[in-house]
């Protein structure tokens, strides 16, 4: 005991400093810091003052059923891919979210009473998804989405708690996190929040058209599209400054979505982007991998085309913003002719390409099996850091629209990071508008990320 | 049910003819017989053949059938046989034509197995002798028939080509004519086999007679039957080892348009449909769970660590001379233990097998290495006796011992028995790889002593699973595993003491099986690369410090010495780039391998160049030999390279090729293969390449970058010299 | 019904639109000559040709092929570079258990129809996606490079 108090003393100590810096800090620039819908500029009104219907189920939404309301806005808000492992019960929780100072697991909520939510009440639920605060008072982490979800609706957050009711209760309790000092200490969150968390409802946009603002609630309150494609601040807290201009997500590059031409996706069509959203592909853009490919397959497939276009529509509108490093994709398909084209340094990235690869995507990037599968044209392929390419090498990916469903293969097990670096720098060199330089180095801490 | 293999027209002129006409297509002069056997149109043997042994039938067209009693699965045994029955026999050769054998262990049992058995490189080995008596007795009884014909005395005639020629030469009698009065005459005791020397087919590289139909897709595989009315099936038995089925919800497979009938067993489930098709689909939609049972938390370090504590332990000793134990004390001594992983066979035909039970019969069509097996473990599943289950042997897209196994019959027979019409059950390569019966992890404990340049001291401790015990127990006898101290207990070199060891021990949950190679894969593997270690120790270059203790084998030594001349042995390589030998007497060839290879500094490897010696003695078809080394090297090297199967929670954690690897053509160098002319009976040659492949590789590596490695796969990241950035 | 145009003959086959050619030609055709070997285009067993390319049969939906001629190893030795590769394959005693060697010809049956005359790069890059088991690999260099030559 006595030996201890020294060091529980220096603890605390540092403890204070590293608060007291890190309030300083931000509270520098906080006032500065916009939110979300700042970029619009917009007059906002309160919900009821609106006559459109940016919230709920979408208008058109024939089921009355209330079970069937809060699934489709359970999905909307993309719930079950952080709630679920891999082969795991859905909603029982335990997802690992690797960070670089800990591990966090997603918590169950299932509504087994011991284990999940099955015993919380509405205000509690409520505090939770609003305000990150759990039924113990306990802040939660920002991994979880509440900053987003703050925007939902009352109405809406219980619909989803009364989806969640129905499903199967699973007594399933994930491990606990890791995380290092200081970062386990949850109050720290508290000031977090206080900074980054305005924990107001959505408030519709007068000067803007129903789909419009539509859009922006499946946008920003649901699908927390910013979560990813937004980059954050050194707390953590997405730079809407920089809004939607790419993030990370879970070790993969989440792109730049905004009008930017080359950067982002300026030049997609609107129908580019209902496709890619609405089924994970589009023809000369590419197919979602990866923590879009989840997204997709679990959220955007439930949704309406009505609401598709609405978040067609409200990114549309989100200024164009470039990202240095990234060229504006190359179209033109490479020489069917292996010969032709990439030079000698990448020979043995060729050799893994032509054993592995070129069966499927073709020397030409233009796969003969599945549009899916086509290299040509996609950002992933014209990206520099050969980032997401590496993580499909790695982990595989499918893509899966109702009976149809194309798959790669998982080859990280039998590959080894120089090989891989190897044929993702070949890729890019052959099909990118410029080629990419990934290490070995690189690849093992994409690895150690899962 | 006979099948009629392949059959050659009687007009049939040579097979180049054949091949200027390219009539493939249209069959040309090669008719290929395969006719299906369904149940009804079963067989196509003449009437009034005569059939005076259990290989040979001719009938009046001089048609000399010869019956296949090792299976074809690309080591071209079909082309050898043949040309032994064919050259006793003095037959025609464009007019052979082959048939696979019915199951029986009776008539066609490996002499050395005493089963119907094709493995082990045992073939020709085994048959050499029995084929060649069976085809000169039919030739006497046929020349003695001619020879009562022209009332002469029998040694004044001859056989050739087909004929009976007497001693002028003018009257020929043709085989077709004389096999009524030939039938009539009492099989010879013991007939004269011709002198090596009048051999007229063997040791020529005669064309193989199974290929004409591989290039064409006529050639039937199991997995190529369609007998009317058959369903596809595919089937899922518990990922983990031992596992059983709890519950299934198939209301989504049911959904899946084709899928006829969802099967459920204790251990497996299985989906019938119209096409291979729905059947996956089906099975992808079949919601199962598993009572995983008692292997669900295994793991690969729970095996490793098993085995190297039962290496630790004296096992049975299975061979000893002089005093190890005082010897080892004597000179340097080196101490070294070796690690092999387990691995799966993945034929490139995945596990299938197509079955229609019926009404008191059962029917099975099935590429089998021992196909008499597959015939009784119906009958046992079924309850019908033997004779009421007909089996149909095909063409094997891939045996290296796979085949030698029976559960792809027995499961799809139990599938079957639940299905009405036939069942073509075809395993998907997931199921191939995971529920495969896989080489065993090995642990060899060696010590040697070494004294003025020589071996004075050797112990050798082999531990690992048994195979045997389980595939043929009677041979596993006081506690020894004959096929797992193979290669090892014999080992060439002139060791005055030395010491073998077997320790048997099972691995925990993981069923194990032969593999191409077998014991001596482990065994060359380690002593080879040990002996490199040794001469490393002593100071004196490979291939000189095994030329030492080579003294009492001359074959082998001439192996190494013609290994290392073809190979330019001492020659200078550039940096990173070395050579390494091995040398081996396995399956009764001798064979020495020199690989040569260049490791970047990232610990990639190249493989520059393969060069092996062969003295496998008399070479029936030298070309086959050819052709069974270059394979069986890059099948050695794919799996010292890659080949590894590892357990995570009882399952095995490869699937397909993309995480279970192969080499490919891009990889490969060229791989010289010469042969050594020999007068003794024949070697086996099956697995002998995939035996020298590793050490050779091993040894190179070392050569090239200083590092040893005791464990396989290579591991490239020990290779490296510099760190990934 | 998916009316397909399979070695110059028309056939119609009553499936779904997504099942891929290999088990239309296998199952419902009876065309067994092409071969599954992984089912994830990882080893090129099922190789066939549509308009004369080489196409991975297994993930290739048979309802995406259309009016596009499909070519097996049953037809291919009607084509000048299918039957000089199926002698080749003869004269050098390429096959062994032969399971892989339907893939393998029409893989250099499409390399010599693009390429008459290819180098070992060639080669590499067009014959790698094929597995061989029984390790073949070196004779099937050789056998193409006597193709090219061959008259
Ligand atoms: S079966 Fe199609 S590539 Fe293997
Ligand atoms: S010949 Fe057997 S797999 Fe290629």
């Amino acid at each position: 005991m006595r030996r201890k108090r020294p060091s529980m003393l220096k603890r605390f100590g540092v403890l204070v400093a590293v608060v007291a810096v890190i309030g300083l800090l931000v509270l520098a620039w906080y006032g500065t810091r916009p939110g979300p819908f700042a970029f619009a500029n917009t007059k906002t009104v309160a919900l009821d003052q609106y006559n459109g219907h940016p919230t709920g189920v979408p208008a058109d939404f024939k089921d009355t059923d209330p079970i069937a309301r809060g699934r489709y806005l359970t999905e909307a808000a993309d719930c079950k891919s952080c709630h679920t492992t891999e082969g795991g019960k859905p909603f029982a929780g335990g997802r690992a979210f690797k960070l670089p100072f800990g591990t966090l697991y997603s918590p169950n909520i299932t509504p087994d009473r011991d284990t999940g939510i099955g015993a919380w009440t509405d205000a509690e639920f409520l505090k939770a998804v609003h305000q990150g605060v759990d039924r113990e008072g306990e802040r939660l982490y920002p991994a979880f989405p509440y900053a987003a979800y703050t925007y939902l609706t009352d109405a809406d957050v219980l619909a989803i708690k009364g989806y969640l009711a129905t499903i199967a209760p699973i007594a399933h309790t994930p491990p606990k996190n890791t995380l290092a000092f200081p970062f386990n200490q949850r109050w720290l969150m508290a000031i977090w929040s206080g900074l980054f968390n305005p924990n107001d409802r959505f408030r519709p946009a007068s000067d803007k058209s129903p789909e419009w603002n539509r859009g922006a609630y499946l946008a920003e309150a649901l699908a927390h599209c910013g979560d990813c494609h937004t980059p954050r601040n050194l707390l953590q807290a997405l730079d809407n400054k920089q809004k939607f201009a790419g993030g990370d997500a879970e070790g993969w590059r989440a792109y730049n979505i905004t009008a930017d031409a080359n950067a982002g996706v300026g030049t997609w069509s609107d129908e580019d982007l209902a496709n890619y959203l609405a089924n994970g592909h589009a023809a000369g853009r590419g197919t979602a991998s990866g923590p879009m490919a989840e997204a997709v397959n679990l959220s955007f497939v439930r949704l309406t085309p009505g609401d598709i276009h609405a978040m067609v529509a409200y990114l549309r509108t989100v200024p164009a913003i470039e990202s240095s490093g990234l060229p504006s994709p190359k179209n033109v398909a490479a020489s069917t002719d292996p010969k032709q084209g990439v030079a000698a340094e990448f020979e043995h990235g060729k050799l893994i390409f032509a054993g592995a690869c070129a069966s499927c995507h073709d020397w030409s990037g233009v796969s003969p099996l599945s549009t899916e599968a086509t290299l040509t044209g996609t950002r992933a392929v014209n990206d520099p850091t050969a980032t997401n390419i590496a993580q499909v090498i790695l982990h595989g990916t499918e893509w899966k629209v109702g009976t149809d469903s194309i798959a790669m293969p998982a080859f990280g097990a039998a590959y080894d990071d120089r090989e891989i670096a190897a044929v993702a720098n070949y890729v890019t060199a052959r099909f990118g508008a410029k080629a990419s330089s990934i290490s070995a180095g690189d690849v093992r801490k994409l690895r150690e990320m899962q | 049910m006979t099948e009629a293999l392949i059959e050659r027209t009687p007009h049939s002129a040579s097979r180049r003819a054949f091949l200027k006409t390219g009539a493939a297509a249209t069959g040309g002069v090669l008719l290929f017989g395969f006719r299906m056997p369904f149940a009804g149109a079963a067989g196509d043997k003449p009437s009034a053949a005569f059939a005076p042994n259990a290989f040979i039938r001719i009938d009046r067209q001089g048609v000399v059938t010869l019956i296949m009693p090792q299976v074809e699965m690309g080591q071209g045994v079909y082309t050898a046989v043949a040309m032994i029955l064919a050259e006793e026999l003095d037959a025609n050769w464009d007019k052979v034509t082959l048939e696979h054998a019915p199951p029986s262990d009776k008539l066609y049992g490996n002499p050395v197995f005493g089963i119907q058995v094709t493995g082990n490189s045992n073939s020709i080995r085994a048959f050499w002798t029995p084929l060649r008596k069976a085809g000169a007795s039919v030739r006497a009884m046929l020349v003695e028939a001619a020879a009562r014909r022209w009332k002469v005395e029998p040694t004044t005639c001859r056989a050739e080509n087909g004929e009976v020629i007497d001693a002028s030469g003018s009257r020929k009698l043709a085989y077709g004519d004389l096999i009524d009065d030939a039938s009539r005459i009492e099989p010879p005791k013991d007939p004269t086999l011709k002198p090596v020397s009048e051999f007229k087919l063997i040791g020529k590289p005669l064309k193989r007679l199974d290929t004409p139909d591989k290039v064409n897709g006529k050639a039937m595989y199991g997995i190529d039957v369609l007998p009317p009315g058959v369903k596809f099936a595919t089937l899922m038995a518990c990922p983990v080892f031992g596992g059983k089925v709890a519950h299934v919800d198939d209301t989504a497979a049911k959904a899946v348009p084709g899928v006829r009938q969802i099967v459920v067993l204790d251990d497996l489930v299985a989906v019938v449909g119209d096409h291979m098709w729905a059947a996956k689909q089906g099975l992808a939609a079949l919601d199962v769970s598993w009572d995983e049972g008692a292997n669900a938390a295994i793991s690969s370090a729970d095996v490793w660590a098993q085995i190297r504590a039962a290496s630790e332990k004296t096992g049975v000793v299975a061979k000893t001379a002089g005093d190890a134990a005082h010897a080892l004390t004597q000179g340097e001594r080196l101490d070294a233990a070796y690690e092999v992983p387990f691995l799966a066979h993945a034929t490139m035909e995945p596990m299938n097998c197509t079955v229609h039970v019926r009404q008191g019969e059962c029917e099975v069509w099935v590429g089998s290495q021992v196909i008499a097996r597959a015939q009784s473990a119906a009958a046992k599943l079924t309850g019908f006796p033997l004779e009421k289950v007909i089996v149909h042997n095909h063409l094997i897209g891939g045996g290296f011992g796979r085949r030698l196994e029976v559960d792809m019959v027995e499961k799809a027979v139990r599938i079957a028995q639940k299905v009405d019409s036939p069942v073509k059950v075809v395993w998907t390569r997931e199921e191939d790889i995971r529920h495969d019966v896989y080489r065993p992890v090995y642990r060899d404990v060696l010590s040697a002593s070494v004294a003025d340049g020589r071996i004075v001291g050797w112990s050798y401790r082999i531990t690992g699973s048994s195979i045997i015990a389980r595939w043929l127990p009677p041979a596993f006898t006081k506690g020894i595993d004959i096929d797992s101290i193979d290669s090892a207990a014999d080992i060439p070199y002139d060791i005055p003491n030395l010491n073998v060891e077997y320790q048997r021990d099972e691995p925990p949950a993981v069923p194990t099986g032969f593999w191409r190679g077998v014991g001596p894969n482990n065994n060359v593997f380690a002593i080879e690369s040990f002996i490199d270690e040794l001469a490393k120790k002593v100071g004196k270059d490979p291939v000189a410090f095994r030329r030492d203790i080579l003294t009492k084998n001359p074959r082998l030594l001439a192996a190494v010495n013609l290994a290392a001349e073809k190979s330019g042995w001492g020659t200078p390589l550039p940096p990173r780039v070395g050579r390494g030998i091995a040398a081996q007497v396995a399956f009764a060839s001798f064979i020495a391998t020199v690989v040569e290879v260049g490791v970047d500094e990232d610990g990639e490897i190249t493989l520059r160049r393969v060069v092996s010696a062969v003295d496998t003695g008399i070479a029936v078809n030298p070309d086959t030999i050819v052709a069974q080394l270059q394979g069986g090297i890059i099948f050695g090297l794919t799996a010292a390279l890659y080949g590894e199967i590892t357990i995570d929670k009882g399952r095995v954690q490869q699937s397909n090729f993309h995480d279970y690897r192969m080499l490919r053509i891009n990889q490969v160098p060229s791989i010289e293969v010469h042969l050594i002319a020999s007068g003794e009976a024949p070697g086996g040659i099956g697995e002998t390449g995939t035996t020298a492949g590793p050490p050779a590789l091993g040894n190179a590596i070392y050569a090239a970058t200083g590092v040893r490695l005791r464990r396989l796969p290579i591991d490239r990241t020990a290779l490296a010299t510099r760190k990934p950035t | 019904m998916i009316t397909l145009n399979i070695n110059g003959e028309s056939k119609d086959v009553d499936a779904p639109a997504d099942m891929p050619l290999l088990w239309v030609l296998r199952d419902l055709l009876g065309l067994t000559g092409t071969k599954f070997g992984c089912g994830i285009a990882q080893c090129g067993a099922c190789t066939v040709h549509i308009d004369g390319a080489p196409v991975r049969s297994c993930l290739l939906p048979v309802g995406s092929i259309g009016q596009r001629k499909v070519t097996t190893i049953e037809a291919v030795g009607a084509t000048p570079a299918g039957a000089k590769v199926q002698r080749a394959w003869l004269d050098l005693e390429v096959i062994q258990c032969g399971y892989c060697q339907s893939g393998q010809i029409m893989s250099a049956a499409a390399l010599l129809t693009s390429k008459p005359s290819p180098d070992d790069a060639d080669i590499d890059a067009a014959m790698a996606g094929n597995i061989c088991r029984c390790g073949t690999y070196v004779r099937i260099r050789e056998a193409i490079k006597q193709a090219a030559k061959s008259a």
